[in-house]
């Protein structure tokens, strides 16, 4: 079994590595914000009181590359069905879920990668990490959003025939996911209405947990972002792997 | 529950349905251990859609089925541990080379090691690809990867295999190949073999029992003797006609099924 997660894992991975027009094209998004937002926006931000935006940004925009490249893996489900590939798993004797862990575990690491792509970028153009110790534990958060993301892609991939409705996820799924999460904006002095949904982003938790490890600064304490990522992640791979077991081709 | 021992196969009363449309029409069949059994029928016909509820990919309306003595729909993984699969349709990763794509397999199929590389430079020589194994899919060809499929499928010997239309778009040389290959392996290890095919002249060759389907519904079974002498004519070919009819079948097939059908009306035509 460990030898199937392993293989799917790396295919995952060797599909990623070979198609570098992705990982560039998935760069220029977050280098957008990081640059335009960052700069542009940090001296309005820094003269009302908030402190360095760039530094309170960063974490957001890496959350933000995390969640996009984790859904499109999990929504990759799609592109293999219609080109077929999907077949091939799924006649294998072995069960669904180990296939599920192998691909989604295969997503999530991608997902992490492209992560810390930007950070490290984000580091070259002066974001500077408060605690130095705290990277392993920023690290775990990142791959936390990506797998939580991976699994939620799979699952909304599951109920789909066809890219068809992927304008549909983009615009009413990750949009406000990202959006609402507290990524671009301080939680501490939002209006209680946007502070009430945040609180039902899971996003927002994966936000402020790697703002807690990177930059020091928290809202709702790096602990409970954990165990809700924990807790929703797990919930996410159990619906995401009952919805696969029951994919016809 | 213990397999029964005479057939491998057995199908009884097997409805599919669409929505409207109902692909396979109370169909029931039985397939004998160590035969080479050859499906035939129209485009259209629900050969394929047979297929995959025989193979847990698609679940029945109604119907009784057992593979191997298992159920496709209770006893899944025993049904998947039974069967081996060449796909119609395209089923690579074409981001993968010819030889991870084979080593995807393997290791899914849990085939050891040693075995596995053996058999893969074994096969990627037989399908003529040994010399293109480190390149990419994406850059084959139509009847190149098309090879790449038939190599592996039968990187894993399981007791049947099923082969939908393996030979599309393959060169007479290749289509000898392979059927010589998968007749040793039938001869061999004892594999029964599920082949579809719309050259009549290969399931007049290599099959020795054959099940006529159109428009979901089986209407015939037999030898290719049997049925030829059942209407009366000469060849395997006229017999299919004379059971199917002459009429081209395009007012339920996709996009794709019309250009193969027009793809065939056209060789047809040359020949
Ligand atoms: N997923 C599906 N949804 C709706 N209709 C389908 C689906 N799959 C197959 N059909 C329909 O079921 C019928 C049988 O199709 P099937 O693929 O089994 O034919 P076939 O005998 O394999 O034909 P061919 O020789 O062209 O491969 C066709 O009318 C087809 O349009
Ligand atoms: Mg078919």
């Amino acid at each position: 079994m460990v030898s199937i997660i392993y293989i799917l894992w790396l295919r995952q991975l060797k599909r990623y590595l070979r198609s570098r027009s992705r990982i560039v094209g998935s760069l220029g998004q977050p280098l957008l914000f990081l640059l335009a937002l960052g700069f542009g926006f940090g001296p309005t931000f820094e003269k009302a009181g908030g402190g360095d935006y760039f530094q309170f940004l960063v974490p957001g925009v890496v959350a933000m590359s995390i969640l996009f490249t984790a859904m499109f893996s999990g929504i990759e489900i799609i592109w293999d069905r219609q080109f077929g590939f999907l077949k091939e798993t799924l006649v294998a004797p072995v069960s669904r879920l180990t296939i599920m862990v192998g691909r989604t575990l295969g997503g999530a690491t991608v997902a992490t990668l492209q992560g810390c792509i930007v950070f490290v970028l984000a580091m070259i153009f002066g974001f500077r990490p408060e605690f130095g110790i705290n990277l392993p534990l920023a690290l775990a958060f990142m791959f936390l959003i990506a797998l939580l993301f991976t699994a939620l892609g799979t699952a909304v991939a599951c109920q789909l025939e066809d890219m068809q409705g992927f304008q549909l996820i983009m615009n009413f799924l990750i949009m406000p996911l990202f959006f609402l999460s507290g990524a671009l904006f301080p939680l501490d002095v939002a209006p209680a209405v946007l502070v009430m949904i945040a609180r039902c982003d899971p996003l927002s938790y994966g936000v402020d947990g790697l703002r807690g490890t990177l930059i020091g600064v928290s809202h709702f304490g790096i602990a409970l972002d954990g165990g809700i990522l924990v807790v929703v992640t797990a919930i996410f791979l159990w619906i995401g792997s009952v919805l696969f077991k029951r994919i016809e081709v | 529950m213990m397999p029964t021992t005479e057939n491998i196969i057995d199908v009884q009363h097997l409805v599919k349905k669409f929505g409207e449309l109902t692909a396979v029409n109370d169909a029931s069949f039985t397939v004998q251990h160590g035969e080479i059994f050859a499906f035939l029928g129209p485009n259209g016909a629900g050969k394929t859609t047979t297929i995959k509820m025989l193979t847990t990919l698609l679940h029945p309306t109604s119907g009784t089925i057992r593979v191997n003595g298992f159920d496709p729909l209770k006893q899944q993984d025993e049904v998947r541990n039974s069967f081996g699969i060449v796909f119609q349709d395209p089923s690579l990763d074409d981001e993968l080379t010819a030889w991870e794509n084979l080593e995807l397999h393997g290791v899914l199929y849990a085939v050891p090691t040693k075995l596995r590389r053996e058999r893969m430079s074994q096969l990627l020589e037989v399908v003529g690809l040994s010399d293109r194994k480190d390149d990419i899919t994406r850059t084959f060809s139509g009847g190149m990867r098309r090879r790449l499929e038939i190599a592996r499928g039968l990187l894993h010997h399981p007791k049947i295999l099923f082969l939908d239309e393996p030979t599309i778009g393959l060169d007479p040389q290749t289509r000898n190949h392979l059927w010589n290959h998968v007749v040793e392996l039938n001869q061999k290890e004892g594999i029964t073999v599920f082949l579809t095919t719309h050259y009549m002249e290969e399931a007049d060759k290599v099959a020795g029992r054959i099940a006529v389907i159109d428009h979901g519904k089986i209407v015939a079974q037999g030898s290719s003797a049997e049925l030829k002498a059942q209407t009366s004519t000469q060849s395997l070919e006229d017999a299919f006609l004379a059971l199917t009819g002459n009429s081209i079948r395009e007012e339920e097939s996709g996009a794709i099924d019309n250009m193969r059908q027009m793809a065939r009306v056209w060789r047809g035509k040359r020949r």
